[in-house]
């Protein structure tokens, strides 16, 4: 048997433990699969695989257990999907029926967001896919996730670019009744950027990070939802080397600039990347240039808008697998 | 009197009322809801016809538009005081028979409860004009049948939008206008003669034994004590007061009522420290004898006039309409 793995893993199929069997990945930008399509995902797994699918940790779907013979015949058979979920999206795709024209950039992933989360400040699937329009395809091995909340339920500190929803809160002081349920909440759950005076609200916007929970608690609609803010975390990650949640970049960075901000980081990963290695994660790219480059040409172009901020450096947390350093 | 107004009719007839009223109606608040990317029915003022929602229940009730929930009394200083001016321009509030049959509620604890009646409710009080919307059908929640609040003849006008244009029942006509504006029809108003659901209100209950039933102990468990059912409640009135000193001249300030829940922390706070009801359960027992009898038992009506917003308003979806239901069935072997 003769196969090139490069083209194979480059066109979504994986190379397996076992020799002859390869295994499908499917992308599903923003985790929301319209049903329509499974069918044909439970045709694919039975017709050539064992039957099964698995759920991936990116919320893509993988069906194990496909002879590699059948990689053309199934890519044509998957166009439906890519149809569905990246060219109706506005994914550029050359040739839909040869299947998925890369896999170094992973799914888009998104938290169930304001579809159906109280918590949610805004529709995390919708911003998932303006971003795999703008990421897709492309070859670095690159993961964005999205988060409805700080909650960050989808992990998104565990992502090279995580984005996180903010919304500004608006306090109307004629409809406040000092019952301070806002008050005790953001303190309980929050940051506490909240007091009394004079028995009405003080926010401290340095404090606040947009979660809403005040709104979610004000019984009299006091606090009410004004614009719509995303933070944006970057470089966290897992892996061999040095695990650490992604560190805070910007906040209250309006929604064009975090879409631009995802193009620059393709130009950064190009610019910088050691071409000498096979693949290079772009979270040890900005520990060889350093945060002050990064941070340059990640907003070149990029109209923040009046209330973002940068931080000044990045925070990371995490830990270093160098058992010198760690154990005796 | 009747009349028949078209959309572009009616908004002069509004533009002319709005010469010397604010008009208050339910309308769509874009954005307004309290999770995101949702709306809220709620109480704005509106200049033309097509801004009032008529197939949606308000969510906030439209007390607030003549008792706002922040009242400035008056301002002071080491001197003397001085009473806070007052909108010149007159209130006309669109509302529903129920929400009418509040307003009566309201009345009947600022000026008539006591020897005097309540100053600075009256004043704004005086300058309401009431404009029934028709119920047409009952909305989910809704149980004014069973309270016997489903009809009122206490309006000036009435509207309701039919076949594309609005017909009204004119009790008092503001200023002639709606004569003037209007073309004569015979018009009566429509109002809902069944709901989905209906309360059956206990009688005679045993004050001993209601606050003896375990349901309190139940529905504590439950209720968080937000007070989002009294905020949104056409009936309920209770408020606090707020003296505030001005941080750059303390010498100086304001006299302000608010709002106030007998469901949230501090309402009964006391001077030492002492409060009664902490619990939530007897919080809620409190409210729900003061809405299905104690208020009838000085009145001679139920205070509850069955909108049903405080079922609609519970993050907990507690239903006072259940409450009162279970509470009957309950203490039926318990009457006085």
């Amino acid at each position: 048997m003769t196969i090139n793995t490069k083209k194979v893993m480059k066109n979504a199929w994986r190379i397996t433990k076992d020799r002859n069997l390869t295994c499908l990945r499917l992308r599903v930008p923003g985790g929301h699969l319209p049903v329509k399509l499974l069918p044909l995902v439970q045709e694919i797994a039975e017709r050539f695989g064992n039957g099964e699918v698995h759920l991936t940790t990116r919320q893509g779907l993988e069906i194990p257990a496909i002879p590699f013979e059948y990689m053309k015949e199934i890519n044509a058979l998957l166009e439906p999907f890519l149809e569905e979920l990246e060219v109706n999206i506005g994914v550029l795709l050359e040739q839909p029926a040869q299947g998925y024209p890369a896999a170094g950039t992973r799914n888009v992933v998104a938290c169930i967001g304001n579809k159906v989360c109280t918590n949610a400040v805004f529709d995390t699937t919708a911003l998932a896919k303006d971003i795999e329009k703008i990421i897709y395809p492309n070859n670095p091995h690159v993961k964005i996730a999205v988060t409805g909340c700080p909650n960050d339920c989808v992990k998104v500190h565990m992502h090279d670019i995580g984005i996180i929803g903010q919304v500004e809160p608006l306090y109307d002081a004629q409809r406040c009744i000092n019952c301070q349920a806002c008050v005790k909440n953001c303190a309980k759950v929050s940051t506490g950027a909240l007091s009394i005076v004079n028995y009405k609200v003080k926010r401290d916007a340095s404090r606040c990070i947009g979660c809403g929970e005040c709104v979610l608690k004000c019984p009299t609609g006091a606090w009410t939802r004004g614009g719509q803010y995303y933070r944006v975390v970057v470089m966290g990650r897992t892996g061999k080397k040095n695990p650490r949640l992604a560190a805070p970049f910007l906040e209250w960075a309006e929604r064009e600039a975090v879409l631009r901000l995802c193009n620059n980081l393709y130009d950064y990963i190009d610019k910088h990347i050691d071409r000498s290695l096979p693949k290079e994660h772009v979270g040890y790219i900005l520990d060889r240039t350093g945060y002050p480059v990064f941070r340059e040409e990640m907003l070149k172009g990029v109209e923040l808008g009046p209330k973002a901020k940068t931080a000044n450096y990045l925070d990371f947390s995490g830990y270093t697998y160098d058992k010198k350093c760690l154990f005796d | 009197m009747g009349y028949r107004f078209t959309a572009a009719a009616f908004n002069q007839l509004l533009e002319s009322l709005r010469e010397k009223y604010r008009v208050y109606a339910p309308t769509l608040l874009k954005g307004k809801g309290k999770f995101s990317d949702t709306d809220l029915v709620g109480y704005a003022e509106i200049s033309k016809i097509e801004d009032v929602v008529f197939n949606q229940k308000s969510y906030f009730s439209p007390k607030e538009t003549f008792y706002p929930v922040t009242q400035r009394l008056f301002y002071f200083n080491e001197n003397g005081f001085s009473e806070a001016v007052v909108d010149e321009k007159g209130m006309i509030v669109f509302l529903r028979a129920c929400d009418i049959q509040a307003v009566e509620r309201l009345d009947k604890i600022m000026l008539e409860n006591g020897l005097s009646a309540d100053y600075y409710y009256e004043r704004l009080r005086n300058k309401l004009k009431l404009i029934v919307m028709d119920c047409q059908e009952s909305f989910d929640s809704c149980f004014c049948v069973s309270m016997g609040t489903n009809k009122t003849e206490n309006y000036s006008a009435s509207v309701r939008l039919e076949n594309g244009v609005y017909l009204s029942d004119v009790q008092e006509d503001i200023e002639g206008l709606f004569a003037f504006h209007g073309e004569t029809i015979e018009v009566s108003p429509k109002f809902v003669e069944s709901n989905k659901q209906s309360v059956k209100v206990p009688e005679n209950l045993v004050l001993e034994s209601v606050a003896a039933n375990p349901i309190w102990e139940e529905y504590g468990s439950r209720c968080i004590a937000c007070g989002r059912c009294t905020v949104v409640c056409p009936s309920c009135s209770c408020y606090t007061m707020q003296d505030i000193f001005y941080d750059d001249n303390p010498k100086c300030g304001e006299r302000r009522r608010v709002w106030a829940s007998c469901q949230i922390d501090g309402f009964t706070d006391m001077a030492g420290g002492h409060s009664f009801r902490r619990n939530n359960g007897e919080r809620m027992r409190f409210k729900v004898m003061h809405k299905i009898k104690d208020f009838k038992q000085r009145f001679g009506v139920h205070m509850c006039v069955g909108c049903g917003r405080c079922d609609n308003a519970c993050p907990e979806y507690i239903s006072l309409a259940h409450c009162i239901d279970r509470l009957g069935k309950e203490e039926a072997g318990n009457r006085g």
